[in-house]
């Protein structure tokens, strides 16, 4: 028996640890922790609750944009304000823009290494590559020539000595499988997809004036829409907008998918592996008709148990009986005890650390052991995420979801359990992308049509005055991360925040056992997980890197008297 | 040992760049660098000559926007040098090796390259019971980087968490999150911003980089070819402050006129930044070209100065034309000071930013004029 330790989890948005017992080459328990940890549920408290987005969108910078998104619908749900029609098309072109560029950093930048060995692209043949790559995609750039190009650049990097991020990789396991020549077409679309990246969130720039962490505000979107002003949102902002998407569905459809694809046929082993739990779980998103009208969003809301694909249960935010948090491995206190679940409107945020102080080798896992707390949906464990998402639409009877679904399946030649898995995990990130793209199209198709039937609005001041809010008031905003199901709690009283908590996707997925000792997504999926040599646990970061994880979400002055040098050299 | 290392040129000339190419990376270097034409011929030889030097990324109390942010750097051949021509030895967020391989890539550089290895640092440092808010591989947060910074050629404090704590150190800082330079005792290069612009962020690298030594910093250790001038004087809205046009509700009539923000709340006026004119995302916007007033997320402690809705001159403790150093110390304009009075006074100071030295004129004899004119 080994007891391997992962820490840091790298090529993850924050800090994770993972902590797995190997028996025989197999993996029979997983202990997963949150170490950081900020407390902005203690920081909000007091503040406006217009201000809350700003403070809650820098809990994430890769998911950027999901929480001000939260935070601004939980105050106008807690206040009863409905945003106009463009404001809610803006908000959904930010949110399209933002899955777009997030699932396409994650499966070039933080997931492919798992999958794709840099060092065997020097022995392609550039010849065969650009033949596989014209065979699978009408992507322009495909010539011997160009992978050629990249091949050498690799050769030069290596040989350099000076092997950068690529150091230490795994790079002589046998878990890669990949041919030399889709290595090195994989390595060429990293290049060009962190190149491309850029572009597509240049849409949260247009409408949110940055990113990361574009602008949001309760009540609307802060920009205006004048066709008349070239210092407003006008047409030659909105053509912006089109051609970003224009090329962001080129990309999707001839660079991603293909590859996506192209990489799963290789590995359909891990359609059998990492599983993990069997309830999923999804607020949904994209509203058609107003937040308030939850039939009609692109991706439905609701709740899978035990992979009965017949049923979907129906979630509600505000229903106290659903969704409780608990801290009995988390290190917390409540006012009531340890071992109670509280519902996020009660929610409390008492640090309590009873780890090992730094340095430390090893966790006490039988008692507390993580920054992060224990949601549950009805007292269940569930996964959110893509999948969850996807399979949620797909039990929903979702055409459009059930086609993609389907079209994949059958390229692959695997049945539809083959969904539930690391490798499933991983192509519902693209097959979700390759929705959200073509949705973000309908979007700017609509709000163009808005804008030409004569409604400029983007923002509602019926309740902007703190003077018309009632004494107390509470709302819920939820969203879907990219990472899955993510809820802001807030409640108001005396228009400033009582109490506001976040309850967020790798928080459900990432969380420490219950108090029953129930285990979280991440830790399920470990458990039966093959790991070949617990010195390169690559088996563990594909599991691991197929649920994104984003841990600076999970885990929730200064005074100018230091010294300065004015001007100096280096060293 | 630096001898060894292939220089930028060596390393672009074998990644099938021509010296087209390079001249043009050097250009734009030396153009984001603030060099003159005439100075270009030294940019050049500098990377003829600069081996690729290897950069240790530091994570700790964050949320990866300023990683995020470095990617979106604009100027393709530039990411590419900065991605492929730093050796980026350690870096969590893209690093193919986990656990203690990853932990040895940084041991093995600090072995390996003391006093040549840059040390980049997202986010801040929680200080108290003893560092157990953040730990990476069992280590806290500062212990890690009191080892790193050690040895480093030259310290750079990515984004506001590193530079002055931001949003975690935000009242009632619960756990003490602390910025690096008031950590380690040697001089540290502040780029702060909740992120800084992704360009600004590669130009402060690429500064370092070419002239082996750090960009001339101002009092709070900022590079003053970025944070010199505050976005209010160079915001291309400007003119409406000073004829007094302003927006007074959200997409209002003068919303969709881009009239000034300053009184949604606007923090332009106090905040020392790049952004009204380097911009964001390959010069595509900034927040008050987008409608919405700046939060000040470069500053010393602007999650305190809220609510971001009210405006400046509501605030007791200083007024519009009071320099972000002084917020909190000084006597500013009285509250209840008119907008009118403000633009005013704004036209008066215009005129002696430009006839004085803009450095000498921050933090100076300038707080007191602002009580007098006020």
């Amino acid at each position: 028996m080994a007891r391997v330790v992962v820490d840091p989890i790298t090529r993850i948005e924050g800090h994770l640890r993972i902590e797995a017992v190997v028996e025989n080459g197999i993996i029979t328990e997983a202990f997963s922790s949150g170490t950081m940890v900020r407390g902005i549920e203690k920081i909000l408290k007091g503040r406006d609750p217009r201000d809350a987005w700003a403070f809650t969108e820098r809990v994430c910078g890769v998911c950027t944009t999901v929480h001000a998104l939260a935070s601004v619908r939980s105050v106008e749900d807690a206040l009863g304000i409905s945003v106009p029609k463009n404001a809610e098309l803006i908000r959904n072109l930010m949110f399209c823009a933002q899955y777009c560029q997030d699932h396409v950093v994650h499966f070039y930048h933080l997931h492919a290494l798992d999958w794709v060995n840099v060092v065997s692209a020097l022995s392609a043949d550039p010849k065969e590559t650009s033949r596989i790559a014209r065979s699978i995609s009408s992507w322009p750039k495909t010539s011997p020539a160009y992978f050629a190009g990249i091949q050498q650049r690799v050769k030069t990097f290596v040989e350099s000595g000076q092997l950068g991020i690529f150091a230490n990789g795994y790079w002589d396991h046998p878990a890669y499988k990949l041919p030399s020549e889709i290595n090195l077409l994989a390595v060429a679309h990293y290049l060009e997809a962190l190149d491309w990246q850029k572009e597509l969130v240049k849409i949260h720039a247009i409408f949110g004036g940055k990113n990361p962490h574009p602008n949001y505000l309760v009540g609307g979107a802060p920009c205006s829409l004048n066709l008349e002003e070239v210092n407003a949102i006008n047409n030659e902002r909105l053509n912006h907008v089109a051609k970003l998407i224009k090329d962001a569905i080129a990309f999707v459809e001839q660079v991603y998918l293909p590859d996506l694809l192209a990489i799963a046929g290789f590995y359909k082993d891990w359609a059998a592996i990492g599983g993990g739990l069997k309830n999923y779980l999804a607020y949904g998103d994209l509203p058609t008709m107003g937040y308030n009208q939850p039939d009609s969003f692109k991706f439905p809301r609701g709740a899978i148990l035990d992979r009965n694909l017949n049923e979907v249960h129906e979630v509600n935010g505000k229903d106290k009986e659903e969704i409780l948090e608990y801290i009995s491995h988390s290190w917390y206190k409540y006012s009531v005890g340890d071992d109670a679940g509280l519902h996020p409107w009660d929610g409390e945020t008492e640090f309590n650390h009873t780890g090992p102080k730094p340095p430390y080798d090893f966790l006490n896992v039988e008692g507390k052991y993580s920054w992060l707390k224990t949601p549950r949906w009805r007292g269940h464990p569930m996964e959110v995420g893509p999948l969850a998402r996807l399979l949620v639409a797909f039990a929903k009877g979702h055409s459009e979801v059930h086609d993609v679904i389907t079209e994949a399946l059958q390229r692959l030649n695997v049945p539809v359990t083959a969904l539930f898995s690391t490798l499933g995990r991983t192509a519902a990130r693209g097959l979700e992308t390759r929705l959200t793209v073509h949705w973000m199209k309908g979007f700017y198709d609509d709000l163009v049509a808005n804008i030409k039937s004569g409604d400029t609005r983007t923002f509602t001041d019926e309740k902007w005055d703190p003077a018309t809010w009632p004494k107390t008031a509470e709302g819920v905003g939820l969203t879907e991360a990219p990472r899955g199901a993510l809820a802001h709690w807030i409640r108001i009283q005396d228009k400033v925040i009582d109490n506001y908590q976040l309850v967020v996707p790798s928080t459900w997925n990432a969380s420490p056992k219950d108090h029953n000792g129930n285990r979280s997504a991440y830790e399920e999926s470990l458990v039966g997980t093959p790991v070949a040599n617990t010195e390169q646990p690559v088996e563990i970061l594909r599991t691991i890197h197929s649920f994104d994880p984003c841990l600076a979400c999970a885990v929730h002055l200064y005074d100018p008297e230091g010294k300065h040098i004015h001007q100096i050299t280096v060293n | 040992m630096a001898d060894k290392l292939p220089s930028i040129w060596q390393a672009m000339q074998a990644k099938g760049y021509t010296r087209r190419d390079f001249l043009r990376f050097c250009s734009v270097a030396a153009g984001v660098a603030g060099v003159q034409a005439s100075g270009l011929s030294s940019v050049v030889h500098a990377f003829e000559k600069k081996p690729r030097p290897p950069v240790v990324w530091l994570h700790f109390q964050e949320c990866t926007c300023c990683s995020e942010s470095f990617i979106r750097s604009s100027h393709p051949i530039v990411s590419d040098v900065v991605f492929d021509y730093l050796s980026l030895d350690y870096t969590e967020t893209l690093q193919a090796a986990a656990g203690h391989q990853a932990e040895k890539c940084m041991q093995d550089t600090m072995k390996n390259y003391p006093g040549q290895y840059i040390l980049l640092v997202e986010g801040s440092v929680p200080m108290k019971d003893d560092g157990i808010y953040c730990c990476i591989a069992g280590r806290s947060a500062e212990d890690i980087l009191r080892e790193a910074a050690k040895d480093a050629a030259a310290v750079i404090a990515w984004g506001s968490c590193a530079s002055n704590g931001c949003v975690q150190s935000a009242k009632p800082n619960p756990t003490n999150a602390t910025p690096i330079h008031k950590i380690i005792n040697r001089p540290v290069i502040n780029v702060p911003g909740c992120p800084p612009i992704g360009d600004v962020m590669t130009a402060v690298v690429t500064h370092v980089l070419v002239f082996g030594k750090i960009p001339d910093l101002d009092g709070q250790g900022r590079p003053k070819e970025f944070y010199g001038r505050r976005v209010h004087d160079t915001c291309y809205r400007r003119p409406y402050y000073d004829a007094g046009l302003f927006v007074e509700a959200w997409d209002d009539e003068k919303a969709r006129k881009g009239y000034c923000l300053y009184k949604m709340g606007c923090r332009g006026p106090v905040t020392y930044n790049a952004c009204s004119v380097t911009r964001w995302n390959e010069g595509t916007s900034y927040p008050i070209q987008s409608g919405h007033g700046c939060i000040g997320c470069s500053e010393n402690g602007f999650w305190d100065n809220g609510p971001f809705y009210q405006h400046l001159a509501s605030f007791p403790g200083f007024g519009i034309e009071t320099t972000a150093d002084t917020i909190g110390t000084v006597v500013g304009i009285a509250a209840a000071a008119g907008v009118t009075a403000h633009a005013v006074t704004t036209n008066i100071r215009k005129k002696k930013l430009i006839d004085e030295n803009m450095n000498e004129s921050i933090a100076n004899s300038e707080t007191k004029a602002e009580g007098g004119e006020a």
